[in-house]
């Protein structure tokens, strides 16, 4: 078996890294975070929105910093335009609570503090796994979503433009 | 039909001339269990008596006709009822008449091509076996003794590393290389992964042994994929520039050679899957084949000393190996040299 001694203790040969890198901050930067909840509006036309505040260093996104506000209807229409568009399977965004808009309720609903509390940890998850994955970024209503003002739902749906290799 | 032997009033024994002499291999049965066999190889002589006991010595046992058979066949499990066999010789051991006494009947089945390695799979199993038959007019009384056969290659000639750049664009790119294309059963996988760009946040990586069996042929072609090994190369998240090494003893795993459309029955192929995981569980995986075959135990005698030093720093063939063996040693088909990739080649994402 001694010939595969000799196997064992070779190493194939590798760059030496490179100090910069090793060191260097990383190129994986991405943190979303969703807080700040604010209701707006008054009586039965009320709702909730959220700010989307994200910070990257990853070239595909052409703002390392951005600030939007949201509401869940805008996570529901990002999260349709993903299944239709991507071939993806997109993780689940928190429930509908339909129940909690029913009339008749001895709490808040839908504008209950703890609610919108549950809610705002299901939507940080929920964005923070679709922003990650490398099909999705290349969807243009998900750089709509984050760092565009306003959704514009007539929007032409694509991809972005793939940078051919050097 | 009296398949063990103990019929009414005889007992068959089958035994083979050098049983004290002839190593066993264990070998996995249908059922999960491992169990020992005479080993032969490609070429080798089976000899031995078939031995009938009376149980009792005052009745005779009237026969059609006594013979052993020598086969090697193909098994699918879903058709059963049909069994492919590759070889088969048969000897008459003695024509009809009357045993009054327990005897002995010898045979020789010279110099028997054993073509292909015993496997036994989850949908097929290739056998070798002896079989002795007594023919009687209502019922027959037969003994099987099963075999193991293992097939031996050498080194090969051609045996270049694969190395491949691959990945998703502007997210990850990394290159792998595997020393070899081609491994023994005991041998160790030597390689690297090397990082050219990472933007995805990974969490670990390890390698997967994946045995894949193909049964059918044209559109009833069913594959089976198993797991044989995960083995985890890396533990936290790598940044551009670092090389990852890879040792994998392949010793430790249950292996078999990779067997190539055997009598166009069936596949066994081996696949070494690279998988990184990110820190969503999202799967980023390359698979690439690798060949497995299997290396004679024998030792070398008489090389002198240095010879035998040289010989193992030489990677590459000697036919002076092949000499000191013995046996026929298959030549390797279809040699294929792994091309380096000077595109991306894709990785692939499951979520």
């Amino acid at each position: 078996m001694s010939d595969t001694a000799v196997a064992d203790t070779r190493r194939l040969n590798s760059k030496p890294q490179d100090l910069t890198d090793a060191y260097g901050p990383p190129s994986n930067f991405l943190e979303i975070d969703i807080f700040n909840p604010q209701t707006v509006g008054v009586g039965r036309a009320r709702f909730t929105t959220y700010e989307v505040r994200m910070r990257t260093n990853l070239p595909i996104f052409k703002l390392k910093e951005s600030c939007v506000r949201r509401r869940y209807s805008d996570f529901e229409w990002l999260k349709n335009e993903l299944e239709r568009d991507s071939k993806i399977v997109v993780p689940p965004l928190p429930g509908k609570a339909l129940k909690r808009q029913l009339p008749f309720r001895g709490d808040e609903g839908i504008f209950e503090e703890s609610f919108i509390e549950e809610r705002r940890q299901g939507l940080e998850q929920f964005i923070n796994k679709i922003a990650g994955h490398p099909l999705a970024q290349n969807e243009r209503c998900l750089h709509m979503f984050l760092q565009e003002e306003a959704i514009d739902r007539n929007y032409v749906p694509g991809k972005l433009a793939t940078h051919p290799l050097a | 039909m009296s398949f063990f032997g103990f019929g009414q009033s005889v007992e068959v024994e089958i035994l083979l001339n050098d049983a004290e002499s002839r190593k066993r291999a264990e070998h996995k049965t249908e059922d999960g269990k491992k169990e020992k066999y005479f080993l032969f190889y490609d070429g080798e002589t089976v000899s031995g008596k078939v031995s009938l006991a009376l149980k009792n010595p005052n009745k005779r046992l009237e026969h059609q006709g006594i013979k052993i058979e020598f086969i090697g066949q193909i098994e699918l499990y879903y058709d059963r009822g049909n069994h492919h066999e590759f070889v088969s010789l048969v000897k008459d051991l003695a024509r009809p008449g009357e045993i009054s006494q327990s005897q002995a009947f010898d045979f020789e089945f010279t110099h028997v091509e054993k073509p292909y390695e015993s496997y036994t799979g989850q949908n097929v199993k290739l056998r070798y076996f002896l079989r002795a038959t007594i023919s009687r007019r209502l019922n027959d009384v037969v003994k099987e003794m099963d075999i193991v056969v293992h097939t031996l290659s050498t080194y090969p000639e051609l045996n270049s590393s694969i190395k491949m750049e691959v990945g998703i664009e502007d997210c990850l790119h990394i290159e792998f290389e595997y020393n070899k294309s081609k491994y023994h059963l005991k041998d160790v996988i030597v390689g690297k992964i090397y990082f050219l760009l990472v933007r995805i946040k990974i969490k670990h990586m390890e390698i997967d042994i994946i045995k894949r069996e193909t049964t059918g042929t044209g559109p009833n072609v069913y594959h089976e994929n198993d797991t044989i090994a995960k083995y985890e190369i890396m533990d936290g998240a790598p940044v551009r520039g670092e090389s990852i090494p890879i040792r994998l003893f392949l010793a430790g795993y249950e292996l078999t050679p990779t067997m190539r459309d055997i009598n166009k029955k069936f596949s066994v192929r081996y696949y070494l899957n690279l998988v990184l995981i990110d820190e969503e569980e999202r799967r980023y995986f390359k698979q690439q084949e690798v060949v497995l075959w299997r290396k004679g135990d024998i030792v070398r005698k008489s090389m002198s000393h240095q010879a035998a030093i040289a010989s193992q720093r030489f990677e590459g063939t000697t036919s002076l190996v092949a000499e000191e063996w013995g046996l026929p040693c298959p030549k390797w088909q279809g040699e294929t040299q792994a091309r380096e990739a000077t595109s991306l080649g894709v990785l692939d994402v499951v979520l």
